[in-house]
């Protein structure tokens, strides 16, 4: 399947054609160039799917990955040993996030066309977008875990590009910086963690296969490498503590949310733990129930949080953090690697790939469809809306179809992928398993919460007399439509355990139904209460609530004060009494010492001067000396 | 007399070849003093040089490493690879040369540019490819003194001149000691040819001392501290094109035969440890040195003498300890140095021929007049300073991988604090161009076409031979030790 090199190739040119050409363009031309490139890799993934999932199984029935479709060597660092490749590897997993990627890419280029219509830099735009479809795309086929993390980067850089594509706008440059500063103080541990790994492995390889001498000369240091790079991980997956630049990165355009920070790069650490998941699993089991109880925490957080914001990006933004948790989680609580159906010690794998499958799909719908509203209403605050479902109907169904399946209702796909979660989370302990069918339930609530708040209610007529909203153009539309139906068939009518599993046999998905039944209960108590206080044009109880426990909202509408306690920990520990003395330090010595080194230097430049006099009988002579001084240092 | 010997000459024979249909056409097409035009074109040259670089990096017989004419010729791939570079760098310098011959008082000499250019260019192909002392000899001499014409070329011109005399004494002054160590080395060891040296040597003083007159002719040639008094006042003095020339080309070509013969020569004799100490003085020697003078320059063309004297202790730097990674970093150097260095010099050359401008100074504010060729000369200064991901500092980086993997830890570390000033003076001149203000900034122009695929050869060179990574490794192949 050589071809899957255009997947990377194609994007790749779109970006320098768009990137160096594109002032020469007008915005049709360019966002067509864009949106055709990424049509062809599409079609080019489904394609790769579709051969990858029809070639004949091993006789256990087994998805073998494929030996890599190109790798090269880059970078030899020494003859034999560690060097560093670049290649494609095609295996479940990763064509998988092949068709997430392209599908999502694809829809947010062509909702680009209607939303970004007119903006200053459209070329620039659509240069962007295409460089991040290639990193992510590039991360994901990676062949080794440096190829992942050269691209890692590279989707850090082009979320910060995007992050700040309004660069006009203060709050935009501030929200770009905290985002690419935040993530690469995550990455220095990833980096550390690679590091680690390949002086104690010898390999920078995934080819786990051939290796397990290297691994068990690893020892201790693996987990403490695996820990690392996990670190890593969290800080572009929004883990807690590390999530506070997702919520600000919601100042980039809304298409850009949807596509990096709802759909695929911050699901980068969850791929990133699944790619190493033999790894965990087999050398350190233990240290991955870390992932899952930071996750789980993640997870409370962030929902209890997203129940007050007002700014429906936001709302959205929490969202997503409580989401990749729950992905975080149902990797975590795997405790090995099963075969059969009875006993699912590794199920959580199966069910994080495929909740980050339906959740990519829904989640870009919700941040796409909350794109059209904001486009309608020309603000983010829930306070401009209310009362939109007659204006814009496709929104509204579309909308509605995605919040039902992040709440888990039944047949949609969101159900599906949760449903397997908590079925992994209860086999681990019933402890978990309870809490995380609450933080659903706290799913449901919130969202419901918001498409109330946005569909019905109060409609903020005096708003609205200024600016009818009208439903958005079918650029808008269509994408909408296409992520509702995918949305709606993929939960049942896609057999995601046959094609991604951890030990790549065929797993039939089948329901738990104590399991199932409880979160079904649970969501439509929690959707009935959201009705109960969010659906009427007044709201009493939500207000009552509210000021009964004010300092609880206050609290939690101001992100149980992260923000402030990064601010307090950077400016008045780190900077205060950590940075101040060592920029003492480094102006008094270090920068005396080498003050002291150019004025040296110069000294001795001007006093050997002398030596390029101009005169060629002392060049001779000098040379002459130069002879005999080497013979000197020869013969001793 | 087995004529079929000759076919593993066919660089050789193909270059003398262009020199002969060259010199031919000089003849035949001189200027039309009436007119006043050139009928002499820089398109020639440029056709023939590529047609013979091509055919010759085509896969032909003489692949395998051979000797031929009873050990005095030798050729290995690897040597193919090193003579493809010092074609393409003189096929940059040829098209950078466009512009300056263009001018009336060079039209008549145009001829005379490209000849003696490759007669200097043969010369090292018979350097390169020698299997005997004496071989070698006469492919230096014939490398250097056509170069002393070539530095003279504007002679007209006071430095122009004073350059050329300067080059042609210290050059001649060189080559005496290098021939006396060569006699030295024949008593040592009772023959000159490479492939019997080592077996026949008789350690003791009388070979050091030959060694030692060897290695100091031809650290001449790569201008070594304390062998490289020359080279400013003669990179000064020099028109620029040829400057460019003599940095890269005739500098590249010395350094490789430095490599071979060591590694050929002396490497299997205890002399080992006796070179492998004396170039580890002689490379910091340099690089420190070096890096003091270039700090200090006001003159452009003097700057860039001082670089490329600072360059030249990185690009022996994998010579120490003799192992096959270090020939592949070396020849990797030396073709990322070349698009580097030329690049750099293509902007200085454009730049004084149209406004006659060759101080530091003068390039204040160039990034408002000529923001491309500002931006071209920044990537040129990176890539020499060694920023990634530009080329030069992939080359550093084996470079120092080698010399690092030969043991010599400490060498590459004070390598790389120089690395690190180095980087001042580079930025210095990034600075000049970018953040100075000028009231005479050099005015807007356009570049002839020749010099903008020049340009564009560096350009490509300098972003893309780094990242791609197999440019190392197929080099990697040939290399042996």
């Amino acid at each position: 399947m050589e071809y899957t090199i255009l997947i990377l190739l194609l994007p790749f040119l779109s970006f320098l054609l768009l990137g160096i050409a594109g002032k020469w363009f007008s915005h049709r031309a360019a966002g067509l160039i864009g949106t055709c490139c990424l049509a062809v890799v599409t079609i080019l993934s489904y394609m790769t799917a579709y051969d990858f999932f029809t070639m004949p199984r091993t006789a256990e029935g087994v998805i073998e990955a494929m030996p890599p479709v190109v790798n090269f060597t880059w970078l030899p660092f020494f003859a034999e040993g560690l060097k560093f490749e670049m290649g494609i590897l095609l295996d479940p997993i990763s064509v998988m996030m092949l068709i997430v990627i392209s599908t999502v890419s694809f829809m947010v280029h062509i909702y680009s066309f209607g939303y970004m219509h007119g903006e200053r830099g459209f070329q620039r735009y659509y240069a962007f977008l295409s460089l991040f479809t290639m990193s992510m795309l590039g991360l994901v086929v990676a062949t080794n875990i440096f190829q992942m993390y050269l691209f890692w980067e590279l989707v850090g850089v082009s979320s910060y590009l995007l992050i700040g594509f309004y660069y006009t706008s203060p709050a935009a440059i501030a929200a770009s910086k905290k985002a690419f500063i935040v993530t690469r103080f995550a990455d220095m541990f990833f980096l550390i963690g690679i590091l680690i790994y390949g002086y104690y492995c010898g390999t920078f390889s995934f080819d786990f296969a051939g290796e397990a001498r290297g691994f068990a000369a690893g020892g201790f240091m693996l987990p403490t490498a695996l820990l690392l790079m996990f670190i890593g991980g969290a800080g572009k997956s929004a883990m807690f503590p590390l999530h506070i630049w997702l919520p600000d990165a919601m100042e980039g355009p809304t298409p850009v949310s949807a596509l990096i920070h709802a759909a695929t790069m911050v699901v980068a650490g969850v791929f990133q733990i699944a790619r190493l998941f033999p790894l965990w699993i087999q050398y350190a089991p233990d240290t991955l129930h870390i992932v899952a109880w930071v996750g789980a925490f993640t997870a409370f957080y962030a929902a209890s949080v997203a129940c007050v914001q007002s700014d429906i990006k936001r709302v959205l933004a929490f969202s997503t953090i409580s989401q990749i948790a729950f992905m975080m989680v149902a990797l975590g609580v795997c405790t090995e690697i099963t075969t059969g159906h009875e006993h699912p010690g590794s199920l959580g794998y199966m069910a994080s790939m495929f909740h980050l499958f339906t959740h990519a799909m829904f989640k870009a719908l919700l941040f796409l469809g909350a794109g059209c509203i904001i486009h309608a209403v020309h603000s983010n605050e829930m306070s401009a809306m209310g009362g939109l479902r007659k204006y814009m109907p496709i929104t509204h169904i579309t909308f509605l179809i995605a919040c039902l399946a992040i709440s888990g209702i039944p047949p949609f796909s969101g159900f599906f992928s949760k449903d397997e979660i908590l079925t992994a989370c209860f086999a681990y302990s019933p402890a978990m398993g309870w809490i995380m069918t609450a933080i659903a339930g706290m799913t449901a609530f919130y969202m419901f919460r918001l498409y109330y708040g946005i569909f019905w209610g109060t409609e903020n007529k005096q708003l609205h007399a200024e600016h009818t909203p009208h439903e958005a153009p079918l650029t808008m539309t269509v994408p909408l439509m296409v992520l509702a139906l995918i949305t709606i068939f993929c939960g049942w009518a896609l057999n995601f355990g046959s094609y991604v599993s951890a030990d790549g046999r065929d797993y039939q998905i089948h329901l738990d139904w104590s399991v199932a039944g409880t979160s079904i209960v649970v969501a439509i108590v929690a959707i009935a209460l959201a009705t109960f206080i969010y659906a009427r044009d007044k709201q009493p109880v939500a207000d009552k609530l509210a000021s009964q426990f004010s300092s609880l909202h206050k609290w939690a509408y101001h992100r149980f004060y992260m923000d402030e306690v990064y601010q307090f920990i950077t400016h008045r520990i780190i900077f205060a009494h950590i940075s101040k003395p060592i920029a003492w330090f480094d102006r008094h010595v270090v920068d005396g010492f080498f003050n002291f080194l150019a004025w040296g230097t110069n000294a001795l430049g001007f006093e050997i001067r002398g030596l390029q006099s101009g005169s060629v009988q002392k060049y001779a002579f000098v040379f002459l000396l130069g002879a005999l001084l080497l013979l000197f240092i020869m013969i001793i | 007399m087995d004529y079929s010997q000759f076919l593993y000459m066919h660089e050789e024979l193909s270059l003398l070849l262009v020199i002969t249909i060259l010199f031919v056409a000089d003849l035949i097409m001189c200027p039309d003093k009436k007119s006043g035009r050139g009928v002499y074109n820089t398109c020639l040259p440029v056709v023939l040089l590529t047609l013979h670089t091509v055919l010759n990096l085509l896969p032909c017989a003489g692949d395998t490493a051979t000797s031929a004419f009873g050990g005095m010729y030798q050729h290995t791939p690897m040597m193919t690879i090193v003579k493809s570079v010092l074609n393409v760098g003189t096929l940059v310098v040829f098209l950078m040369a466009h512009d300056w011959l263009r001018r009336e008082e060079n039209k008549v000499k145009q001829g005379e540019f490209y000849l003696l250019t490759l007669f200097t260019l043969l010369g090292m192909y018979f350097m390169i490819s020698a299997g005997h002392f004496l071989m070698f000899f006469i492919g230096l001499e014939l490398a250097s003194i056509p170069l002393a014409g070539l530095v003279a070329f504007d002679k007209l011109r006071y430095e122009s001149a004073e350059a050329g005399a300067k080059f042609i004494l210290l050059a001649l002054f060189s080559s005496a000691l290098l021939l006396y160590g060569v006699s030295l080395l024949y008593g040592a060891a009772g023959t000159l040819y490479f492939d019997e040296f080592f077996s026949q040597l008789r350690p003791g003083l009388l070979s050091v001392l030959g060694m030692t007159f060897f290695v100091t002719g031809m650290g001449f040639k790569i201008s070594l501290v304390p062998f490289h008094l020359w080279t400013a006042d003669t990179y000064q003095g020099a028109p620029t094109v040829v400057t460019g020339y003599l940095s890269v080309v005739s500098k590249g070509a010395a350094a490789f035969v430095l490599l071979t013969v060591l590694y050929k020569v002396f490497a299997l004799t205890p002399l080992f440890e006796a070179w492998n100490h004396g170039l580890f003085w002689i490379i910091i020697l340099t690089i420190t040195v070096a890096n003091l003078f270039a700090i200090r320059q006001k003159n452009l063309k003097r700057f860039m003498a001082f670089s490329a004297i600072s360059q030249a202790g990185y690009v022996i730097l994998p010579v120490m300890g003799g192992t096959a990674q270090g020939m592949t970093a070396l020849v990797y150097y030396l073709l990322v140095y070349m698009a580097a260095n030329l690049g750099a010099f293509a902007v200085i050359n454009v730049v004084e021929q149209r406004s006659g401008k060759i101080n530091i100074d003068d390039y204040d504010g160039l990034y408002r007049t000529n923001p491309k060729l500002a931006f071209l000369m920044t990537l040129c200064l990176f890539s020499l300073a060694g920023i990634p991901p530009f080329a030069g500092f992939f080359s550093k980086f084996f470079g120092f991988m080698a010399a690092f993997n030969a043991g010599e830890h400490l060498l590459v570390f004070i390598a790389l604090v120089n690395t690190v000033i180095s980087l001042y003076y580079y930025l210095l001149i990034v600075k000049a161009m970018y953040i100075k203000t000028s009231d005479s900034p050099i005015a807007t122009f356009k570049s002839d076409g020749y010099t903008r695929v020049a340009l564009a050869v560096c350009l490509l060179g300098v972003v893309l031979l780094g990242i791609v990574g197999t440019v190392y490794n197929y080099i990697d192949t040939f290399s042996y030790a």
